[in-house]
């Protein structure tokens, strides 16, 4: 029903504007990882693999990547921990409590994330909300110097961020749940317990599997909440990349880095997009 | 079906829900109350409430200049993600071209992408351009990177949009040029506001891709961001209550006027569903 003319109309801007801002964005990345930088700090345009190369061979950038994974893991699991069951609770329990509970869990999202960053710096720092109290009811005599500046803290931030990340599909996929199915279950003798780990979690596992791809992906890539609450031993593969755009110019390397990120991110979804078609029941 | 056993299970989970709702909003409701503390951001429990904050806010120039320079660019980011984000829901859905799968990754790609990448590959393009990096940067990162939004979200109103009408009006000798605006616009109102109003949103808020490609000057968060590692005054507890309220009002507003969209939830479950293949 629509011309040729309507097609090409449509389709040509934006496919314009992708390529020249997504796709050769990308694709310069990938060029850069191969240049490398001469002694006074100029690009140089020939092509190797010693960017990569130095990448296998540097301790410090394979051991910060592995770190980010386990950060980025450990925020996965408890934000999986932490959103499911609120799901849970709102699609099957909250009754016509529903459409406002739900609303609520998207409110703080609407805080800035730098912002609740920071509330978290101010909530953990030695003279901060939580150590002043503990304190206060004499709990502690001496602030606790864990609870900010390490891994910790990085963790407990990105969970707070990405715990709404992860509810949202797992909600999303339990409300599509037909709810006869529920009854069927109850009317054939299933416990609540069996009819839950039968019927309603195999249903709700695409729902799953795309809130951990979101809170892993996010979290994996983050260089703010590192830089403001994670110090030294919270330190993420973002913030080496960073530093290497910034104050140790060596943008090759960087790009090198970025582009490894970049195709870790796509196999990632290209598998979850695998899993997920698996476990859909439509 | 043991009744006991179900209470203790319910209780449990309501139990669970509090706990959750109150790690959400515990960060929130700090930054609110220290807004309001005379002895500054840490310390318990808060001293003197006093309102100084705020009219120290208020007399600070530069944080206005970069709430200006952030509404700029908003707004411009909006027009171009919804320039090109609407058309690219269109061609999803009603054409067929070589690299149509491609291009629908390449264009989601940026929502789910850490924003470290996006900022950065565009930062090489600019280098490469010998592009002096401004807010007009900036605005070409943000309109590029959320035009993502504005295609998931438009891309699901089409889908649910009867075609019979653009039919009768093709039909009725109305070019497509009308009939995109008088009848495919009219009727994917609700998704195109509902897209501007997430899109100018996560602009606002947007830091990580501004962050490569800030020039000489500031958008709101790169402000306080600057200010963050100077040294940490309720200052910017007080900003953001004042930017928390905002948003606030516009949840309201937007809730009013939604009648199917369900604003930045269903546009979440929406990108899963798009990247899932649906779109194909």
């Amino acid at each position: 029903m629509f011309s040729r003319a309507y097609k090409a109309t449509v389709t040509l801007p934006p496919v314009i504007w992708v390529t020249v801002f997504l796709l050769t964005p990308y694709a310069l990345m990938f060029c850069y990882s191969f240049w490398s930088v001469s002694a006074t700090q100029t690009i140089v345009h020939s092509w190797s693999f010693d960017n990569y190369a130095q990448l296998l061979r540097v301790e410090v950038y394979w051991q910060t990547l592995l770190r980010s994974m386990w950060i980025a893991a450990r925020v996965t699991i408890f934000s999986l921990l932490l959103g499911y069951p609120l799901a849970y609770f709102l699609s099957f329990h909250a009754r016509n409590k529903k459409d406002l509970l739900y609303q609520m869990v998207i409110i703080p999202l609407w805080v800035s994330y730098l912002v609740r960053a920071y509330a978290w710096k101010t909530i953990l720092g030695s003279d901060g909300v939580l150590n002043t109290l503990l304190q206060y009811v004499h709990l502690t005599s001496h602030p606790l110097e864990f609870l900010l500046y390490s891994p910790f803290a990085v963790v407990l931030t990105l969970t707070h961020i990405y715990t709404p990340f992860a509810f949202l599909p797992i909600y999303a996929a339990l409300e599509h749940i037909p709810r006869n199915l529920v009854e069927a279950s109850h009317d054939l003798g299933a416990t609540p317990g069996q009819t839950f780990w039968r019927v309603i979690f195999p249903l709700s596992i695409p729902g799953v599997v795309a809130g951990a791809t979101f809170a892993f992906v996010l979290s994996l890539g983050d260089f703010l909440a590192p830089l403001l609450l994670g110090g030294p031993s919270g330190i993420m593969i973002s913030n080496v990349v960073v530093s290497l755009f910034g104050a140790a110019y060596n943008w090759p390397l960087g790009a090198a880095i970025s582009f490894c990120m970049l195709l870790l991110v796509v196999g990632l979804l290209f598998f979850s997009e695998r899993l997920e078609k698996k476990w859909s029941f439509s | 079906m043991s009744g006991t056993r179900l209470v203790q299970r319910t209780r449990w989970l309501l139990f669970h829900t509090a706990a959750v709702f109150a790690f959400l909003y515990l960060p929130i409701a700090v930054l609110i109350l220290y807004s309001f503390n005379g002895e500054g951001v840490g310390g318990f429990p808060p001293h003197h409430l006093t309102l100084d904050w705020y009219r120290v806010l208020f007399a600070d120039g530069a944080i206005w200049d970069s709430v200006l320079n952030s509404l700029q660019v908003a707004l411009a980011a909006m027009v171009i993600s919804l320039c090109f984000g609407v058309p690219a829901a269109l061609a999803l859905e009603r054409a067929q071209f070589p690299g149509k799968a491609l291009f629908r990754r390449l264009v989601l790609l940026p929502l789910i992408l850490p924003g470290i990448i996006t900022g950065l590959s565009l930062l090489m393009l600019f280098n490469v351009m010998r592009t002096k990096l401004s807010l007009m940067t900036i605005i070409l990162g943000h309109g590029t990177a959320l035009i993502s939004v504005a295609t998931t979200e438009v891309f699901a109103g089409l889908q649910k949009l009867d075609r019979a009408q653009e039919e009768a009006s093709l039909d009725l000798g109305a070019n497509y040029w009308q009939t995109f605006w008088r009848i495919t616009v009219p009727n994917l109102k609700l998704p195109i506001i509902g897209a501007a109003l997430l899109i100018f949103t996560l602009s606002m808020d947007e830091i990580a891709v501004s962050f490569f490609l800030i020039g000489r000057d500031n958008t709101l968060p790169l402000e306080i961001w600057g200010r963050l590692r100077r040294g940490i005054t309720p200052e910017i507890n007080a900003v953001s209550t004042i930017i928390f309220v905002f948003s606030l009002v516009a949840i309201v507003f937007w809730y009013r006027l939604r009648v199917r969209s369900e604003g930045r939830a269903e546009a979440v479950a929406e990108i899963v569903t798009a990247m899932e293949g649906d779109a194909a």
